[in-house]
C-alpha cells in the first residue's frame, strides 16, 4: 500500500490552475522530488496535501486514510510534516522551543485524551500547572530528543539552541524549520526548497542530512529546484509546469525528457533566475 | 406608521452622519491601511470647535463649519505625522497603539479645556418641520442631508478628476505599485487624512447640533461605530460605507423605536461583532476570506528579555510585605491600587503579549468579576471567599465564551473585536437593570474577607492585595514556562506555521483568554468590593486603554514588567501630584496617553522587554 496517494487533484485561483488534475503516489520510504519552474503550482500542490488550501476536486489518501477535508493540524499527529518555501520558524522562540514546538502532537502525559474539549483544555491546564512527575519526564525526554534531532545539523544549531531564531542566519532559521518538522516524528516530511539561498558547502550539507532522513526510513516528498541534489537524492521525479504533471519517472529519464528541457528553457527568459544557475542544474555532477 | 415613517427619517438623517464619519475610515483604511483609532476623536473636537465657534466668537454656522473642517483637517494631518508616518517600518500593530495613545491625549485634552461635564449648543437654526404625508422632516435634518450629498459629491469629484485623487485611489489599489510610479505615499496619506479628518470633524458637529450634547468621551462609541457601517459595506470600499452607514442609522432607529434609547450603541456593537466574524468583508462579498494580513512577521517586537536575578524579586517581595510599617495610609492606597492594577496588567500581558492577541476590552473582565462577586454576595450572601472564587471562574468562562467568534479574527481585527465585546458587556450592564441596577449599579457590597476577618483597614486590604499578585504571578510564571506557554508564543508568531505542528488555535487561545479572565476577574473582584459600589462606569473603556499601556511598557508577555508597568503608571502620577500640586491630577490620564504614543514608537519591546 502507498503511504501517499494523490489523485485527480486540480485546484484553480480565479482564471489560474495552479494544480491540473494531478495523480502520483508515494512508496514507504520513497524520496520524490517535485520540480519545474516557478509558479508550476509545486508550493500549492504541497499546500493541498498538507491541508492549508481546500481542493476544488480530487483526493488525498494518506496511509489509507481518506484526508481530502481533514484540517491541517490533524495531519501532525498522522505522521506528516512540512517545512515552508520561504520559512516559518516562530521567531522569537529560541532553537530549542522551535523543535520543541515541533513535538507537540506527541505530548501525550499532559494533554489528557478528554472527549469534551473544555475539560481536557481544564485537565491540560492543571497538568501544566501542577506538573507531576509524568509530565516533567514526558518534557525531559522531549528535551534531550530535541537535543539529538539539533545534533544531526552538526555544530550548525547546537550552540545556538537557547538563541531566538529570528537572530539565525537564513540557512541557520531553514535547518531549525527541518529540525522542528523531525520533531514530530512523521512518516511523510514534505520539504518545500530546502536548499533556496544556500551555498554550495551549505547545500552539500544539506544533501547529506536528506540522504541520512531517507536511510532512517523517512518518507520523503522535497521540492527542490537543484537539479544535482534532486538527480542524486531521488527515486523518482514529478516534473509540473503550469500545473500539469508533464513528466514522471526515473531521474536519468526525465533528465533527458525533452518536454523537461523545453519547459525549463522555454520559461527561463520569464523566470529572474540567471542563465548560469539553470545550466548548471542541469548539468548533472556525480 | 407615523412612527415607521418617522423613524426612517431619522435613521437616515443619522445614517448620514456616520457616513460622514465611516467615508473618512475607509479613505484612511484604503491608503494607509490603517484602522485610525484616533478619528472618534478628531470627530469629538470638530463638535467642540464648532461649539467655540458658535459660543465664543459668534460665528454663523457656515463660517463655523469651515473653521472646523480646517481644524480638523490640520489635526488630522498631524495625527499622520505622529502616529503613522514614523512607525511605517515597525510591526503593523504599532500605527494602531499609536492612534488609540493619541485618541487617550485628545479627549483628556477636551476634558481639561472644556470639563467632563456635557456642554450644549444654542439653539443655531430654525426648528420649522415640513410635513411629509405622514411624517415631517425638520431644517436640521435637511441641512444634515444636503451637508452629506455636498461632502460625498465633492469627495467624488476629487477622487475621480483630480490627480492627488487619482493617486489616492492608486495607492489604495497597490501602495506599492502606486510607489513604483512615483506617488509620494506619504503625501497621499497626509492629504487622506486631512480630507477625512475635515469629514470627520464635520460630522461630529452635525451629531451636537442633532443632539444638542457634547461630551469629551463621544468619539470613542462613534469611531467604533463609523467602523461599524465601514465594516457592513466592505472595509476600506468608500460607497460600500455610504450604503453601510445608512443602514446603521436605520437599524438604530428602527431598534431604538422598539426597544428605548439606551439600546442605541448595543446594535451597532453587535453588528459590528457579527459582520466581523461572519462576513469580514462586508455584507455584499462572497467570500469569508479577510482582507490580506501579511503572511509571515509578526506583530511583536523582537528583543531579548532583561534578565532580573531572583534573589531581587525576593528581595523586592519582602520589602513589599514590610512597606505598611513605613507607608501612612494615604500611599498604602495608592500601593493597593497598583497592586490590583498589577493583576489586571498580569491578566492582559498573558493574551495580548504571550498570545499576541490586542484585546482592548479588558475592563470587561473587571466588570463581569466585580458583578458576580458582587451578586453572589448581595443577592445569595455567600461568604467572600468562595464569591471570589466562583466570580473568577465565572469571568474566566464568560471571558472565553464572549471572545470565542473573535478567535478566527487576526491582527487589528482582534483589538476591534475585543473592543466591541467590551463596550457589549458594558451596554448589557447599563440595560440589564433588573439584574445589575443599571446606571443606578449595586451599592453597601461587603468588603473582603476571609474566616470572618474583614479587610477593611488599608493595611490589610495591601496585604490581600500583594498575596493575591504575587501568587497570580508565580501562577502564570508556571503557565508560561510550561508547554503552553510556548504553544500561545508559537501561535503569537505564525498562525500557520503552529497548525502544521498541530496546535488547536482555538483550544489554546481558548486556553488564554480562560486564565486571564480569571485573573482579571480575581482584579475586578478586589477592586469592587474595596470600593463597595459598583456601577456601569466604574470599569470603562479607559480602563482597558491604561491596562495596555502598562501591558507595552513593561514589555509584552512579559510577567514582572506588566507588574512594573502597573506600578509606574499609578504611583508616578501621585508622585507628580505630589510635586506639582492637586491640579496635577487632571493631566494623568494625558500622561498615559502620552506614554503609549513615546514607547510605541521609540520603544516598542517595553521596558525589561518582549517574552
Ligand atoms: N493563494 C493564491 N491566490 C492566487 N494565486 C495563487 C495563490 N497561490 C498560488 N497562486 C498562483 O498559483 C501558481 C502556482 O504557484 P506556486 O504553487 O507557488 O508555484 P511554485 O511553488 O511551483 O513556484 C502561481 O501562478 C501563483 O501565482
Ligand atoms: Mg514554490
Amino acid at each position: 500500500m502507498s503511504l501517499l496517494e494523490v489523485k485527480n487533484l486540480t485546484r484553480s485561483f480565479g482564471g489560474l490552475t495552479a494544480v491540473n488534475d494531478v495523480s502520483f503516489s508515494l512508496e514507504e520510504g520513497e524520496l520524490i522530488s517535485v520540480i519545474g519552474p516557478n509558479g508550476a503550482g509545486k508550493t500549492t500542490l504541497f499546500n493541498l496535501i498538507t491541508r492549508f488550501d481546500q481542493v476544488d476536486s480530487g483526493q488525498i489518501i494518506f496511509n489509507g486514510e481518506d484526508i481530502t477535508n481533514l484540517g491541517p493540524e490533524l495531519l501532525v499527529g498522522r505522521g506528516m510534516a512540512r517545512t515552508f518555501q520561504h520559512g516559518r520558524v516562530f521567531g522569537n522562540l529560541s532553537v530549542l522551543d522551535n523543535v520543541l514546538v515541533g513535538a507537540h502532537s506527541r505530548l501525550s502525559a499532559v494533554r489528557p485524551r478528554i472527549p469534551f474539549p473544555l475539560l481536557g483544555a481544564l485537565g491540560e491546564t492543571l497538568l501544566a500547572l501542577l506538573r507531576p512527575k509524568r509530565v516533567q519526564e514526558e518534557e525531559e525526554a522531549l528535551r534531550a530528543e530535541a537535543f539529538e534531532i539539533l545534533a544531526l545539523f552538526n555544530d550548525r544549531l547546537i550552540p545556538r539552541a537557547d538563541q531566538p531564531t529570528y537572530s539565525l542566519s537564513y540557512a541557520n532559521r531553514r535547518r531549525t524549520e527541518i529540525a522542528r518538522a523531525l520533531a514530530s516524528r512523521p512518516k511523510l516530511l514534505l520539504l518545500d526548497e530546502p536548499t533556496a539561498g544556500m551555498n554550495p558547502t551549505e547545500t552539500a550539507e544539506m544533501l547529506e542530512l536528506i540522504r541520512l532522513l531517507k536511510n532512517q526510513g523517512i518518507t520523503i516528498l522535497l521540492i527542490e529546484h537543484k537539479l544535482s541534489l534532486v538527480m542524486q537524492l531521488s527515486d523518482r521525479v514529478i516534473v509540473m509546469d503550469e500545473g500539469h504533471v508533464i513528466a514522471h519517472g526515473l531521474p536519468e529519464d526525465v533528465r533527458h525528457d525533452p518536454r523537461v528541457i523545453e519547459a525549463y528553457l522555454g520559461h527561463s527568459s520569464q523566470t529572474s533566475r540567471p542563465e548560469s544557475e539553470l545550466e548548471e542544474d542541469l548539468q548533472v555532477r556525480v | 406608521m407615523n412612527i415607521f415613517f418617522d423613524q426612517t427619517i431619522n435613521g437616515l438623517v443619522i445614517g448620514n452622519i456616520y457616513a460622514l464619519m465611516a467615508v473618512g475610515l475607509a479613505l484612511i483604511f484604503g491608503t494607509a491601511n490603517l484602522i485610525n483609532f484616533a478619528h472618534g476623536s478628531v470627530y469629538m473636537a470638530g463638535a467642540y470647535v464648532g461649539w467655540t465657534c458658535v459660543t465664543y466668537f459668534g460665528f454663523p454656522l457656515f463660517l463655523t463649519f469651515l473653521v472646523v473642517m480646517l481644524f480638523c483637517a490640520l489635526l488630522g494631518m498631524l495625527i499622520e505625522r505622529v502616529g503613522l508616518r514614523p512607525l511605517q517600518n515597525s510591526a503593523r500593530i504599532a500605527p494602531l497603539l499609536a492612534t488609540i495613545g493619541i485618541s487617550f491625549i485628545l479627549d483628556q485634552l477636551a476634558q481639561i479645556i472644556f470639563s467632563p461635564q456635557p456642554l450644549a449648543l444654542p439653539p443655531l437654526i430654525s426648528t420649522k418641520r415640513f410635513s411629509l404625508g405622514a411624517t415631517s422632516i425638520g431644517v436640521l435634518d435637511i441641512l444634515i442631508a444636503s451637508v452629506s450629498l455636498i461632502s460625498g459629491a465633492l469627495l467624488y469629484v476629487f477622487l475621480r478628476y483630480t490627480r492627488m485623487g487619482w493617486a489616492i485611489r492608486a495607492t489604495a489599489q497597490d501602495r506599492d505599485a502606486a510607489q513604483q510610479m512615483g506617488v509620494d505615499v506619504n503625501r497621499v496619506n497626509q492629504v487622506t487624512f486631512a480630507i477625512a479628518s475635515a469629514l470627520g470633524g464635520l460630522s461630529g458637529m452635525l451629531v451636537a447640533m442633532y443632539f444638542n450634547v457634547l461630551t469629551p468621551t463621544m468619539g470613542f462609541q462613534a469611531g467604533l461605530k463609523g467602523f461599524a457601517a465601514g465594516l457592513i459595506g466592505g472595509l476600506g470600499n468608500v460607497p460600500g460605507a455610504i450604503i453601510g452607514s445608512l443602514l446603521l442609522g436605520l437599524i438604530e432607529s428602527y431598534g431604538v423605536a422598539l426597544l428605548g434609547s439606551s439600546y442605541r450603541n448595543l446594535f451597532a456593537f453587535v453588528i459590528l461583532l457579527v459582520v466581523l466574524v461572519l462576513k469580514p468583508n462586508g455584507i455584499f462579498s462572497k467570500g469569508r476570506q479577510l482582507p490580506p494580513e501579511p503572511m509571515t512577521g509578526t506583530f511583536i517586537a523582537s528583543s531579548k528579555p532583561v534578565q532580573i536575578p531572583r534573589s531581587v524579586l525576593i528581595g523586592v517581595s519582602v520589602l513589599a510585605f514590610l512597606l505598611p510599617i513605613i507607608s501612612n495610609n494615604y500611599w498604602l492606597s495608592v500601593f493597593t491600587t497598583a497592586l490590583l492594577y498589577g493583576i489586571l496588567a498580569l491578566s492582559l500581558t498573558l493574551v495580548a503579549g504571550t498570545a499576541g492577541l490586542m484585546s482592548i476590552g479588558h475592563a470587561g473582565l473587571l466588570a463581569i468579576g466585580g458583578y458576580t462577586s458582587a451578586l453572589l454576595s448581595l443577592r445569595l450572601g455567600l461568604p467572600f471567599a468562595l464569591a471570589l472564587l466562583l466570580a473568577a471562574c465565572v469571568t474566566a468562562i464568560l471571558g472565553m465564551l464572549l471572545v470565542m467568534p473573535a478567535f478566527r479574527l487576526r491582527g487589528h481585527y482582534v483589538s476591534i473585536a475585543t473592543i466591541g465585546i467590551g463596550e457589549i458587556v458594558s451596554l448589557t450592564i447599563l440595560n440589564w437593570e433588573s439584574l445589575t441596577g443599571g446606571p443606578v449599579g449595586l451599592m453597601n457590597i461587603p468588603p473582603p474577607s476571609l474566616f470572618g476577618f474583614e479587610f477593611y483597614s488599608n493595611r490589610s486590604l495591601y496585604w490581600l492585595s500583594l498575596v493575591l499578585l504575587l501568587g497570580l504571578a508565580l501562577l502564570q510564571w508556571q503557565l508560561v514556562r510550561s508547554h503552553i506557554g510556548r504553544t500561545l508564543r508559537a501561535i503569537r508568531e505564525d498562525e500557520v506555521a503552529a497548525q502544521a505542528y498541530g496546535i488547536n488555535l482555538n483550544r489554546y487561545k481558548g486556553i488564554a483568554f480562560a486564565a486571564s479572565g480569571f485573573i482579571a476577574g480575581i482584579a475586578g473582584v478586589i477592586l469592587t468590593h474595596s470600593y463597595t459600589y459598583i456601577n456601569n462606569e466604574t470599569f470603562n473603556n479607559t480602563i482597558s486603554v491604561l491596562a495596555l499601556t502598562m501591558v507595552i511598557l513593561g514589555g509584552r508577555g512579559n510577567i514582572i514588567g506588566s507588574i512594573l508597568g502597573a506600578g509606574l503608571l499609578i504611583v508616578i502620577p501621585e508622585l507628580l501630584r505630589d510635586v506639582l500640586g492637586e491640579s496635577f491630577i487632571v493631566y494623568r490620564m494625558l500622561l498615559y496617553g502620552l506614554l503609549l504614543v513615546l514607547f510605541v514608537r521609540w520603544r516598542p519591546q517595553g521596558l525589561l522587554g518582549t517574552v
